[in-house]
């Protein structure tokens, strides 16, 4: 199902060596997807008005620059960030960029990857090379036509703003010059730039698509229009696994709109003229559900169960020493048991999408991260061959990892729901919809024991997990897993605890629950973050020790940690008094090749914690958009405390009980701290920024409660009654 | 029947009356600028004026709106030139900006009110707004920026 390419088994890290050894020289052979091939065949093929050298710039005679995009822009800023590594390279005129989503195509696949796909934070730095190349062999291209038009060699020519020029007073513009750069063979390898020639590459350029999003003009998969389309929504099962056994359409069927009630695999859809229609339509709707193997879960009771669990060891998963031995000699020792909820993504447009069935094509418009796979899936239900079938991406109303899913669910419906009613159709899910549609971050407990000797060094650590996996059971298991009894991304920021500390134990249980996950915005290291962090806490108050100085002594050997440590620290006065019933916490993480570190300032009011203000430091080694940065770091702080000051879903009897914002709530404006973002300037290799603002947030909320009121957070969201 | 204006614009509409006005906008009307996100008057991405009131368009009827005059985010000014389009785009503020209608007219309500709020007087005038993207402390500097454009009479 997945087109494998050579890349496909490689994980990131191997990736990142690869990336590396093939950046070391200036001269770069055109190796990414969609460097090579259709070059000159369709560059010869279409008309001369527009010069496309490779799949990911077209360049009109009009002077417009478009770049084709093959990542999604659902908020991080993709369509800037990748636009300009080809621009910068291309020498284009900004002002004439702009950008395009792909279409569906081997081209457009993640080079680390393998599949088209938006994830893991990884567009800009897996991005990086294949667009400046593309931008790169552009240019060499323009400058060869206009060096054939002079007569001149192309040493004599230079690029500027959009445009070859040669001496003092001879310039073609990129536009007048696709002719002639539309019949030239793309080049082999290409030059290059010097970064400190960089002129768009490190700037904080504004987006390309604010405008859009500033006068209701963006489309998002939700505004899809087709003519004659219908809208649909879907009564779905109450629990998961539970089946329809029967349902009575006898009002629903004649109420105003309403052209078709149909069972489907996800439920019963009810496809009316409007959503409205449709919805009130489904309110009248009676159906009857065998409830299945789920009706008496709860939340409470398999919480209950992981803390049985996590007393028998695990699959080990990292073995340092003999932690068990130093426990048991350490002076001083301490076990803390931490808990984390099931939590929605609750991106703002809830899922949607659109499909247009024909006997043989499938055309679907969806805010997609996962373009192959929703592709393949649509397709088999289609009975189509992928080819057939036209996947259009749109802006996506957030994403945040549920619009990556294994199995395209709400893709797949929405294909079922198009051959029923036999016309172009929107499936539209309700808030509570998406709320109770599953594919959670999955809960976790998370028990820490560690010790210190007499003079306070840490001694040991001992860390073991329950929790669902994500991978299990995907397509992904075999990359991701490699074999491993464990799934990586349970345990991910805790496998790697960076702290010098001679024994470290950590051990993974799977739990098996019929509840769906799936990655959310920086996956595992979203609770093992808020555990590891806060443990340090603990352990540098066994040992008596400042958290910063207690962090900084164990992590002489990892100089970014250090660096992304003490610049938080610095900027947030740490160390320096602050008002009465104020605390400051502080917490340290790497993930997605990236490291990241907060100090928050919080008070407790009346049993409420306020965060006032939230200094964040972080590495990316070297960057595209510092602007966007900003905003990523920002934002990722928000959303981690959202999580750790909000957000819960539980289960009784099988049932969600939280259903829209008002019990799932996400922070609003007048709970908003100040925020300060500190970029590191280096020239490392580039890691994500999408995710990593998140983890440090909830420890470092909670480390600063600890500071103001004594007491030890170790479940999240936070509760003051629940404090330790 | 029911007769409103939408964007200066009349509209005379075959509608049942007790459908939400975000419905009939977005669907009948096709103006998709305005966002469903809730439906429960929680998230505010539905606002849109009523006679220059903010209202959450996802709980109105649209009998509300009837020979009243309503403005979605495509009349606050389709060429980006309202204060607070402009403001917006020099701090870049959307990221999925799925949100972002709402946001803008709340602010709009806000400042004609209010020339000169203050960070409290943001507060109360967009906390019925969610971001989930985090862009608040963006939208705060805006709203400051807008307001000192119009202060300065420079709002075209």
């Amino acid at each position: 199902m997945i087109r494998r390419n050579v890349n496909l088994g490689l994980e990131r890290r191997d990736f990142l060596r690869i990336s590396v050894a093939a950046s070391g020289g200036l001269l770069i052979g055109l190796h990414f997807p969609g460097l090579q091939a259709i070059a000159s065949a369709e560059s010869v093929s279409k008309q001369p008005a527009n010069f496309m050298p490779n799949a990911f710039v077209r360049i009109g005679s009009d002077d417009r620059v478009t770049v084709i995009v093959n990542h999604s822009e659902m908020g991080q800023g993709v369509y800037t960030s990748l636009p300009m590594l080809l621009a910068e390279e291309l020498d284009a005129d900004w002002e004439k960029v702009g950008f395009e989503p792909a279409p569906v195509d081997p081209k457009y696949n993640h080079p680390a990857f393998g599949i088209q796909m938006t994830g893991g934070s990884s567009s800009v730095w897996s991005g990086l090379e294949q667009f400046r190349q593309a931008g790169a062999a552009a240019r060499a291209m323009l400058v060869t036509a206009a060096a054939q038009q002079w007569k001149v060699d192309t040493t004599a020519c230079r690029t500027e703003s959009g445009a070859v020029l040669n001496g003092s007073n001879r310039k073609l513009t990129y536009g007048q010059l696709v002719g002639i750069a539309a019949t030239l063979t793309p080049p082999e390898h290409v030059q290059l730039k010097d970064p400190k020639t960089f002129k768009l590459i490190g700037k904080p350029i504004k987006r390309l698509d604010t405008p859009e999003k500033l006068n209701g003009g963006a489309v998002f998969g939700i505004d899809v229009k087709l003519p004659g389309l219908l809208t649909a929504v879907i009564a779905r099962p109450p629990i998961f696994g539970a089946k329809m056994k029967s349902f009575d359409d006898s009002r629903a069927r004649s109420m105003p709109g309403v052209k078709k009630i149909v069972a489907v695999p996800a439920g019963v859809a009810v496809i009316a003229e409007s959503f409205w229609q449709a919805k009130m339509a489904r309110n009248a709707l009676k159906v009857e559900w065998d409830e299945g193997s789920m009706q008496n879960f709860s939340t409470a009771e398999m919480m209950h169960q992981f803390r049985e669990q996590v007393k028998s060891p695990g699959t080990s998963v990292r073995k340092d020493g003999d932690a068990a031995s130093a426990l048991s000699g350490a002076a001083k020792k301490i076990e803390a048991v931490y808990e984390v909820p099931y939590l929605s993504h609750l991106m703002m447009e809830p899922l949607n999408c659109t499909v247009d069935l024909r006997a043989d094509s499938c055309e679907v418009w969806t805010g997609s991260q996962f373009q192959t796979i929703d592709r393949a899936n649509a397709a088999k239900v289609a009975g189509l061959p992928p080819e057939k079938v036209q996947l259009h991406t749109t802006f996506l109303g957030g994403g945040f990892g549920r619009r990556a899913n294994p199995q395209s669910d709400f893709v797949v419906e929405a294909v079922h729901v198009a051959k029923a009613a036999g016309a172009p159709v929107k499936v539209i899910w309700t808030r509570e919809d998406d709320m109770a549609g599953g594919w959670y971050r999955p809960a976790f407990l998370h028990a820490i024991e560690g010790g210190v000797d007499a003079s306070g060094n840490a001694l040991g650590w001992r860390s073991r997990l329950v929790g669902q996996s994500i991978m299990a059971g995907t397509l992904f298991a075999a990359m991701m897993m490699k074999g491993k009894e464990y799934d990586p991304a349970s345990v991910e920021g805790v496998d790697d605890l960076p702290y010098e500390i001679p024994n470290i134990t950590v051990e993974s249980h799977q739990a098996e629950i019929n509840v769906p996950v799936q990655w959310l915005r920086s996956v595992g290291h979203s609770h093992t973050a808020f555990a590891v962090e806060c443990f340090v806490d603990e352990l540098a108050g066994l040992a008596q020790k400042d958290p910063y100085q207690f962090r900084r002594a164990l992590l002489q050997r990892h100089p970014r940690h250090l660096a992304v440590l003490d610049l938080a620290a610095e900027k947030a006065g740490w160390g320096k008094p602050l008002p009465n019933g104020l605390g400051r916490g502080i917490a340290v993480h790497f993930a997605f090749e990236s490291y990241s570190a907060h100090v928050v300032e919080v008070s407790v009011e009346n049993g409420q914690v306020r965060v006032h203000r939230m200094v964040c430091a972080i590495d990316c080694g070297q960057y595209v958009n510092p602007g966007i940065i900003a905003a990523q770091t920002e934002g990722g702080a928000i959303f981690g405390a959202s999580a750790a000051l909000l957000q819960e879903l539980t289960f009784d009897k099988g049932r969600l009980q939280q259903t829209n914002f008002h019990t799932f709530p996400v922070m609003r404006m007048n709970e908003c701290p100040k925020i300060e973002t500190y970029i590191v300037d280096n020239q490392e290799k580039s890691g994500g920024i999408g995710e990593p603002g998140v983890p440090c947030a909830a420890p470092a909320i909670a480390n600063a409660v600890f500071a103001v009121t004594g007491k030890r957070i170790r479940k999240l969201p936070i509760r003051l009654s629940e404090a330790v | 029947m029911i007769n409103f204006s939408v964007n200066g614009k009349r509209v005379d509409l075959d509608v049942d009356p007790s459908t939400p006005l975000l419905w009939v906008i977005r669907e009948q009307l096709g103006l998709t600028g305005t966002k469903y996100g809730c439906g429960m008057a929680q998230c505010g991405a539905c606002t849109v004026h009523i006679n220059g009131e903010a209202v959450r368009s996802c709980v109105a009827p649209v009998s509300r709106a009837s020979g009243k005059s309503v403005t979605t985010i495509e009349g606050l000014s389709s060429d980006l030139s309202n204060p607070l389009q402009r403001a917006w785009r020099e701090e870049d503020v959307p990221q999925c900006g799925y949100c972002q209608s709402g946001q803008l007219m709340s602010a709009a309500v806000l400042l004609r009110k209010n020339p000169k709020p203050t960070d409290d007087d943001i507060d109360d005038a967009m906390t019925g707004n969610i971001c989930r993207c985090g862009t608040y402390p963006r939208i705060r500097r805006a709203i400051h920026r807008a307001a000192e454009m119009v202060a300065k009479g420079d709002a075209r």
